[in-house]
């Protein structure tokens, strides 16, 4: 009936768990590979590209651009169409998100976009994007 | 010249389809063994002859003990790749492999499911970096049919065009469950689900189970019926998520499909027939594309005016395909039995005139695992 002890912090976390880190400290990092000059995500222990393990955390710059995009249909109680989307970071590696700040259906490929962390509460942080501004 | 690898070396003597549609009250293990009984009838064997069991049925953890121990069988051979819909075609390759080594002497490739009747839906892997998402399983496909459409100006009306060839086939298959008469303008109208994917673009959601029973090939003529044979098989893969798929457009079927037809010693042009596992229509395209039936991109016009409809200058899932005949969840294993159906001339009003050859090409996962056979009667061998 005791509280339970807090467990002691992870010395040497793998990798997952130092990007969802550095998401809830507001970073969104990327790895960078010495071997072969890639920039890889998701975050893995060994480089994609060339299997190096010399895998470096950096600072995503944000920016990407919209590589393909769907309006997700759903009905207004299910809480509407929203838009899912794969973007291409500057940097080059690809993921999962959406677009959010405009209509679904404004959600356009080659739209570019900058990346936003949101989450609440004890769930892990996730990537989202904007669109940018019209020039 | 390299390996001849598996060709020729195994056959397809046995093919049982269960009831299908809407079976409510049969279990996906109860399906299976409904397959395994008219496989068994149609190969002239007993079940207890089955001596390898090649499954993948969900979501079963261990597949193969279960269906050997439904059937009440030994086998010698235990394999249960797991590949998503692709499982199927892939399990040739491995049986063939089985049965050429003497590992086995008849070999079961099975699959089950009631994911209409106890409304369970296919697929539903938890991939972490796509998981915040909620991605559906039709999101991945529609994010490749718009990246399609923007690379190479394919339209929904080709698209509809696929749909619409899967019903007119369906039409002439009694057992296939969509056979009203469809319109491009029907599809067109059709419910959107994830833009550019209607309603009528998406595999329907059914009860059934597929049975195919193989041998060697020295043997597979003292069975009753025509043999089918293994003339190539490949497997390749991209990727698992979606995101993580070099280029929308082009599938690792670019790279099975010429494995497999060099190991069958035949061109995309030598085939009688196509079965393409069409989850969605932009699957059709993209593995007419990605198989060498036309160029990259030339898809939507390829299917345009009819060519793979009956009639056509390519007969393509001439049961109706996952659009219009039966989809329950893991397809492949029916691309297997239809191909085999019309390679011995079973197939009535669809029959395909003097087919010979065929590819059968599985899908799983999101385009993720990519799986091409090519089959053929004795005088292709
Ligand atoms: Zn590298």
């Amino acid at each position: 009936m005791s509280d339970k002890p807090t467990p002691a912090p992870i010395a040497n976390p793998g990798p997952d768990m130092i990007y969802q880190q550095a998401l809830a400290a507001g970073m969104f990092k990327i790895q960078h590979c010495a071997g072969c000059n890639a920039y890889v995500f998701y975050p893995r222990h060994l480089c994609p590209e060339c299997g190096s393990a010399k895998l470096e955390w950096v600072q995503a710059s944000g920016k990407g651009t919209v590589y393909t995009t769907t309006m997700v249909r759903q009905r207004p109680e299910a809480g509407g169409n929203k838009n899912l989307c794969v973007v291409e970071l500057a940097e080059g590696p690809r993921l999962m998100s959406r677009v959010e700040g405009i209509a679904a259906d404004e959600v356009k490929i080659d739209m570019a976009v900058t990346a936003e962390i949101v989450g609440s509460g004890e769930e892990p942080k996730f990537i989202v994007f904007r669109a940018e501004a019209k020039q | 010249m390299s390996t001849q690898g598996i060709r020729g070396k195994a056959a397809i003597v046995g093919v049982g389809i269960s009831e299908h549609g809407e079976v409510p009250g049969w279990s996906h293990f109860e399906l299976m063994a409904q397959a395994v009984e008219r496989a068994c009838a149609d190969a002239g064997i007993k079940s207890k002859d089955i001596d390898g069991v090649f499954a993948a049925i969900t979501p079963s953890g261990l597949p193969v003990s279960m269906v050997s121990e439904y059937l009440g069988l030994q086998p010698k051979v235990l394999e249960g790749t797991m590949l998503g819909g692709s499982s199927f075609v892939n399990f040739l390759s491995w049986a063939a492999l089985a049965l050429d080594a003497g590992l086995c002497e008849v070999a079961l490739i099975t699959y089950g499911s009631n994911a209409r009747s106890s409304k369970r839906r296919p697929g539903g892997d938890l991939v972490p970096y796509e998981s915040p998402f909620g991605p559906r399983l039709v999101d991945g496909y529609a994010m490749a049919a718009a990246r399609h459409m923007y690379q190479y100006g394919t339209k929904r009306e080709h698209l509809a065009e696929v749909a619409v060839a899967a019903r007119a086939w369906a039409r002439l298959n009694p057992k296939a469950m969509m056979r009203d008469p469809l319109t491009i303008e029907d599809a067109l109208k059709s419910r959107m689900i994830a833009d550019p994917l209607t309603l009528l673009d998406c595999c329907l959601i059914t009860d059934g189970a597929g049975a195919i029973i193989m041998t060697r090939a020295e043997r597979a003529k003292d069975y009753p019926n025509k043999p089918v044979y293994i003339l190539g098989a490949a497997a390749e893969h991209s990727h698992m998520q979606i995101a993580q798929m070099r280029d929308l457009t082009v599938t690792a079927a670019a790279r099975s499909g010429p494995r497999a037809f060099a190991m069958a010693g035949l061109k995309p042009t030598d085939m009688s027939l196509a079965m393409l596992y069409d989850a969605f229509t932009i699957n059709t395209i993209l593995f007419l594309e990605d198989l060498g039936f036309c160029k990259k991109g030339e898809g939507g016009a390829f299917v345009s005016g009819g060519t793979i409809a009956p009639g056509g200058r390519l007969a393509v899932n001439t049961n109706g395909g996952g659009l219009s005949c039966l989809h329950p969840g893991m397809y492949g294993i029916f691309l297997i039995a239809e191909a085999a159906i019309q390679l011995r001339g079973l197939a009535g009003e669809r029959q395909v005139a003097g087919a010979a050859t065929a590819v059968v090409h599985g899908n799983g996962g999101t385009l993720s695992t990519q799986v091409t056979a090519v089959l053929g009667t004795a005088e292709t061998l």
